[in-house]
């Protein structure tokens, strides 16, 4: 406590202007990608490429009218750094269908990311209030499991590629990626409730303070349901996110390093079970320990074949790059999906992966700076949570591809194919602008500062 | 397309996409340490706060905290009214399990200091008398709030 002068609160500008700008630049960017990789490939510049470039720029354009109109005091950045790293992974998809890979379509993304704007603009007009999430906790969290526990039943749930996470409804699509958002919004909602009975309740041993046994059920249920996940739909990816994202809000909510300890130990004996236990589970640990061996490079299944050859792509680009449509993208399996930063780590080079990172960096920075000025607690907590949910799926993928960790199959957040994930991620982010709306919105004015009674302005 | 060109071409592209990441810096920039450009104006214009003049003789200037853990503390005056409470935006942050929080606030009106109860639980003393209604504080009377004593000093 310190002595207090009368320096004015610093107002929060709304900066439409540099939120303007920075979308015609990331829009810019994308259409010079876009350029590159047509010069690249066949020396000419793409003939769609007009078309394609005012596609893009009027889809934002169009979501920065609504952000405009429906919470004016959003963070600034959070769009145009999202409609980078989008258009980086559609110029991306483009260009990995040019080259001949099966699957990947273009099209299909483009039309996948104009839903996930108007996905954007419906949460951001509906949802006045996000507070209004508060109320439905429980709800979102009957609902996540819900979504999480769809691919398994008979019929609608359809196997791809060995995991069980698609359900077909005339389409394919992974309810599992907005189980996770329901799931934070439950995690916050809980937290909020209990996090002084699970940050104050407990006995101290030793150095730990350790909680009691009844406030570490639903530390033991979420990490059930993310074994169940694991076992169930063999998608280890969801599961280690889902978990890890729990523990971070734990620690969020309660400062408690004891809670961190036993999510570490929870995880670790929950690996190594599933290790012992489960064969791909263990043969994802031997991909990645060994993947080098030819034992492993030339296994039938479970080989680490394309964890080698993302890393192999990924040390031909070098520092500088090969440039865009310079690469072999076709030579990895998957090029366009979960190894998507290896292909662009081979036309961009170190260089451009640290630029894509730290858009991403910059985009988890905006949720906290958001999540630190959000004024209630629910805000603070879900603000947080969302950032990290982000930050740690980033961290996932992208240690799995240059085999830090072991691989799991998650996608690179907007950069990947896939519209379930490109149509959550963007509700996540219309989330975190109406959260930081809020957070920025200047308070309530006297509007006049006489008398005992203060009329306020909303 | 000759190889130079496209070597230029890439090199371009990849200091364009550093030249995004560090213009989105600089806009967080000023997000951290205030715009330099013009604040944004309130949507109403508003009465600007009044410009401080010196307190007149006879006026208190500190606020000083006489008893209880943060004995000790001084906390100017100036024309901003003060909150006293154990929330984390109060003026004055107690940590005090008897202190409500949001207990009281302190505010300036016509020259002289007046405290109000903000609905606490446990109340608001000034010397003796629990403070019921908004009542003006004269200097070096003792305020109890909790544990926690001040009083108003020139």
């Amino acid at each position: 406590m310190s002595a207090v002068d009368v320096t004015p609160v610093p107002m929060t500008a709304k900066r439409r202007g540099a939120q303007l700008g920075m979308l015609a630049f990331a829009v810019l960017i994308v259409m010079g990608a876009y350029a590159s990789v047509g010069l690249g490939i066949n020396d000419k510049i793409p003939s769609g490429m007009l078309g394609y470039g005012l596609g893009l720029g009027g889809l934002m354009l169009a979501a920065y009218l609504v952000l405009a109109k429906f919470a004016p005091w959003a963070d600034p950045l959070l769009l145009p750094l999202v409609t980078l790293v989008n258009g980086i992974g559609l110029v991306m998809i483009y260009r990995i269908e040019l080259a001949g890979a099966k699957d990947a379509s273009a099209a299909s993304q483009l039309m996948w990311t104009a839903l996930g704007v108007v996905m954007f603009s419906a949460t951001l007009i509906v949802l006045k209030d996000h507070r209004a999430l508060q109320r439905l906790t429980y709800t979102a969290g009957f609902v996540g499991v819900g979504l999480l526990i769809l691919p398994l039943l008979p019929f609608i749930g359809t196997e791809i590629n060995g995991s069980r996470i698609w359900i077909n409804v005339g389409f394919s699509i992974q309810p599992g990626e907005f189980a996770k958002l329901a799931l934070v919004v439950f995690f916050a909602g809980y937290l909020v409730a209990k996090r002084d009975v699970l940050a104050l309740a407990g006995r101290r041993l030793l150095f730990i303070d350790l909680p009691r046994a009844r406030d570490l059920g639903p530390v033991l249920i979420t990490w059930g349901v993310s074994i169940a996940v694991l076992v169930g739909e063999k998608d280890l990816g969801t599961s280690l996110l889902l978990f890890g994202t729990f523990i971070a809000m734990l620690y969020i909510a309660t400062q408690r390093t004891s809670w961190v300890l036993i999510g570490l130990l929870l995880f670790v004996g929950g690996a190594v079970l599933a290790g012992q236990v489960f064969s791909h589970v263990e043969a994802r640990f031997d991909g990645w320990l060994h993947a080098s061996s030819n034992d492993l490079y030339y296994r039938q299944f479970g080989s680490s074949y394309q964890l080698m050859q993302g890393l192999f792509s990924i040390g031909s680009g070098g520092i500088l790059g090969s440039g865009l449509g310079k690469g072999h993208p076709t030579l990895i399996p998957f090029s366009f999906s979960d190894f998507i930063f290896d292909t662009l780590g081979e036309e961009l080079g170190l260089t451009g992966l640290m630029a894509i990172l730290m858009v991403y960096a910059l985009i988890v920075q905006r949720g906290l700076r958001t999540s630190l000025a959000a004024r209630d607690p629910f805000s603070k907590l879900l603000a947080a949570g969302f950032s990290f949910l982000l930050a740690w799926q980033v961290f996932i993928i992208v240690g799995g591809v240059t085999r830090l960790i072991p691989l799991t199959g998650l996608v690179t957040p907007f950069m990947s194919a896939g519209g379930s994930a490109l149509l959550a991620n963007w509700i996540l982010i219309a989330l975190l602008v109406r959260m930081s709306d809020a957070a920025r919105r200047p308070p309530p004015q006297a509007i006049q500062d006489e008398g005992l009674t203060q009329v306020m302005q909303r | 397309m000759s190889e130079l060109t496209l070597l230029l071409i890439r090199l371009a592209f990849l200091a364009l996409l550093w030249f995004f990441v560090i213009a989105a810096v600089g806009v967080i920039r000023t997000d951290l340490f205030g715009a330099r450009t013009a604040p944004a104006p309130a949507r109403k214009p508003v009465k600007q706060a009044r410009p401080v003049s010196k307190p007149k003789k006879g006026e208190p200037r500190q606020l000083i905290v006489t008893g209880g853990p943060l004995q000790g503390t001084i906390i100017n005056l100036s024309e901003t009214p003060i909150t006293i409470g154990r929330a984390n935006d109060a003026t004055l942050v107690l940590s005090d399990d008897y202190a409500s929080s949001r207990h009281a606030r302190l505010f300036p009106q016509d020259g002289q200091w007046i405290v109000e109860d903000l609905g606490s639980t446990n109340g608001t003393y000034l010397e003796r008398s629990k403070v019921t209604r908004p009542t003006p504080v004269p200097l070096g009377v003792p305020i109890r709030i909790g544990k926690t004593v001040i009083e108003l000093r020139k």
